[in-house]
């Protein structure tokens, strides 16, 4: 079934169109070539004319579409021989985290991401995407794994925040992702890190200390929910459209203030739209990137990863 | 037996954590004793019957643990820019922080510099709560990494006192990067094996607790501080039941293993030194 975001008006009762038009070409012999090209054109004009003028609010909803390709569909449309591995050795194995071993083209890479589920189901196994510690212990444990074999890591960031319970204070949540925060920007390999959804505060950074930083058009990266900014300033989480629009979370405005290094264009109307294309689009972005990174010696990537950490930041120096 | 419950009425205590008391005498917040308010200030702002740890803010604490006379504050104009244009009901981001520094006399939520606890020559960031909550933004980062190559440079270990709400997020993502960047700049003093103490105290919270003040060489805590990830009332709203009492306090951090010891204020000062000393 289709979902339909408010602001996509008869996009929806367009596609339902073309598909009951074809449906019908392929029970008789009349053919509907011609109004299915237009109906096909006059939807595109009409998604164009949306998605290149969409607010923050709307750019939250897109990066949170049910239907939003996952970490695991990336791992199944960019990666060969995908090897999963669990576990932190210490406490557990946390199901938001997926990481592996597999190859890019020739290249053999680490992986290592936020999985969300697709039904509750689903999602109540990976926990809604949200990690506790062990979840970011895993994470640190396979990418110093990488260091030891000397092969590049790419991490996919897709989660709402760390998770906020009772165990996940226990087992020490900030100390896990501290520890990540350090670790990984001294890790001697190269580092890619991809925004594929949301990128939500320091669970999401945990996973985002690297040598690139990367986010797709329509996700969204920010220190705080826009809900929970709202219901911190305003005490009405109704008011998260605000929120949204004054944290400048979308990726056009991170990238105009530095703070990541490039946009990946999503197909038209979003990526949920088209995830093969846009599997393939993150792949071809990814091979371009690491080939660039693995031209650079060791201590040179560490010196400009350090650089780029300590060059963000505004402030009047008198 | 609905009828025999007496209502709750009177007045409530002013939460003194946060706010310095006026006149003679105070309600303990926690056991609700009247202290006179002098042997309080006497006591370093601790309960003198309970012994509950009261906030300090930047001066007092540095006053509490620098030999007279000896601190020497660095970059102390470095203050907040308005990266995002924020707003929040008209008032712009960057009014209120000029507003909230003529208030505290602080250009933000840290103060760093150089000074003596027992005569050991020490590195020391204070963070103050009463500006923004100790909220991060890119002064503190930018702060903290300072006194971190300055450490390294003279070559003296570097103690910091935290004490926030988290990251500011009025600057964004911003504010968010001020975690990699404080981590970042950590591996540096790490690799030059100088010594660094993280000392935490109530409230430290959300992005602070999640990067720098977590990863101390030994990391120490106050009495009865709020020490958390997510703030107790996320947590609750998650799971949709009450925290369970001490939660998230430095004696549950110290059960759970993650603070080396806790400290009571009257001692903090002799045992860093006793600290510094060793590792020195």
């Amino acid at each position: 079934m289709a979902v339909e975001l408010g602001f996509e008006g008869s996009v929806i009762e367009m596609d339902n169109q073309i598909k009951e038009l074809a449906a019908l070409e392929a029970e008789g012999d009349v053919s509907f070539q011609l109004e299915i090209q237009n109906l096909t054109e006059k939807r595109d004009n009409l998604l164009k004319e949306i998605y290149n003028n969409l607010t923050p609010w709307q750019i939250v909803q897109v990066a949170r579409h049910p239907k939003r390709p996952l970490f695991s569909d990336y791992i199944d449309g960019i990666f060969k021989g995908f090897i999963e591995l669990h576990g932190d050795r210490n406490f557990g194995d946390d199901q938001s985290i997926i990481a592996g071993i597999c190859t890019l083209e020739e290249e053999k890479v680490f992986i290592i991401g936020h999985q969300r589920g697709r039904d509750m189901k689903d999602n109540v196994k990976r926990n809604f995407g949200m990690p506790k510690p062990e979840g970011y212990r895993k994470a640190l444990r396979v990418m110093k794994l990488a260091e030891k074999f000397n092969k590049p890591i790419i991490t996919f960031i897709d989660t709402k925040g760390a998770y906020p319970g009772i165990e996940a204070e226990q087992r020490g949540q900030s100390e896990a992702i501290a520890r990540n925060l350090f670790e990984m920007s001294k890790l001697k390999v190269p580092i890619i890190c991809v925004v594929i959804g949301e990128g939500g505060s320091g669970g999401a950074l945990a996973l985002g200390v690297g040598d690139r930083l990367l986010m797709l058009s329509y996700s969204m990266f920010s220190v705080i929910s826009p809900e929970g900014c709202a219901t911190i300033l305003w005490k009405d989480a109704g008011r998260a459209p605000e929120a949204a629009n004054a944290l400048r979370i979308t990726a056009q405005d991170l990238l105009s203030f530095g703070l990541i290094d490039e946009s990946i264009e999503e197909p038209l109307g979003g990526a949920h739209r088209n995830p093969e294309l846009m599997t393939q689009t993150v792949k071809e972005i990814l091979i371009t990137q690491l080939k660039g990174l693995k031209r650079l010696s060791i201590k040179r990537l560490l010196d400009k990863r350090y650089e780029k950490f300590m060059g963000m930041g505004q402030m009047f120096k008198e | 037996m609905a009828w025999f419950n007496k209502p709750k009425y009177g007045l409530k205590a002013p939460d003194h954590r946060t706010e310095k008391p006026k006149g003679l005498w105070t309600r303990c917040f926690n056991c609700k004793e009247i202290i006179y308010n002098r042997e309080w200030e006497e006591n370093l702002r601790v309960c003198p019957r309970c012994g509950y740890h009261y906030r300090l803010n930047s001066k007092e604490r540095i006053q509490l643990l620098i030999d007279q006379g000896s601190f020497q504050e660095h970059d102390k104009n470095l203050s907040s820019v308005d990266p995002l244009g924020f707003e929040n009901l008209g008032q712009k981001y960057q009014d209120k922080l000029i507003q909230t520094q003529k208030k505290t006399g602080l250009k933000d939520a840290i103060v760093t510099g150089t000074g003596l606890i027992h005569g050991i020559k020490t590195e020391l960031c204070v963070m103050d709560f009463s500006f923004f909550g100790g909220s991060m933004g890119s002064v503190i980062g930018e702060k903290i990494v300072r006194a971190i190559q300055n450490s390294i440079k003279q070559r003296i270990p570097l103690i910091i006192v935290s004490c926030s709400g988290g990251a500011r997020m009025q600057e964004g993502v911003y504010s968010l990067m001020q975690m990699a960047k404080t981590c970042s700049a950590l591996t540096k003093l790490a690799d030059e094996k100088i010594l660094y103490i993280s000392v935490l105290t109530d409230p430290t919270t959300g992005g602070v607790t999640a990067s720098f003040a977590s990863i101390g060489d030994i990391t120490i805590a106050e009495p009865n501080a709020l020490i958390g990830f997510a703030g107790p009332r996320v947590i609750e709203q998650t799971i949709k039941q009450k925290l369970p009492n001490g939660f998230q306090s430095s004696e549950f951090l110290l059960e759970h293993g993650f603070i080396d010891f806790i400290v009571g204020r009257k001692e903090l000062k002799n045992q860093l030194a006793q600290l510094l000393h060793f590792f020195s």
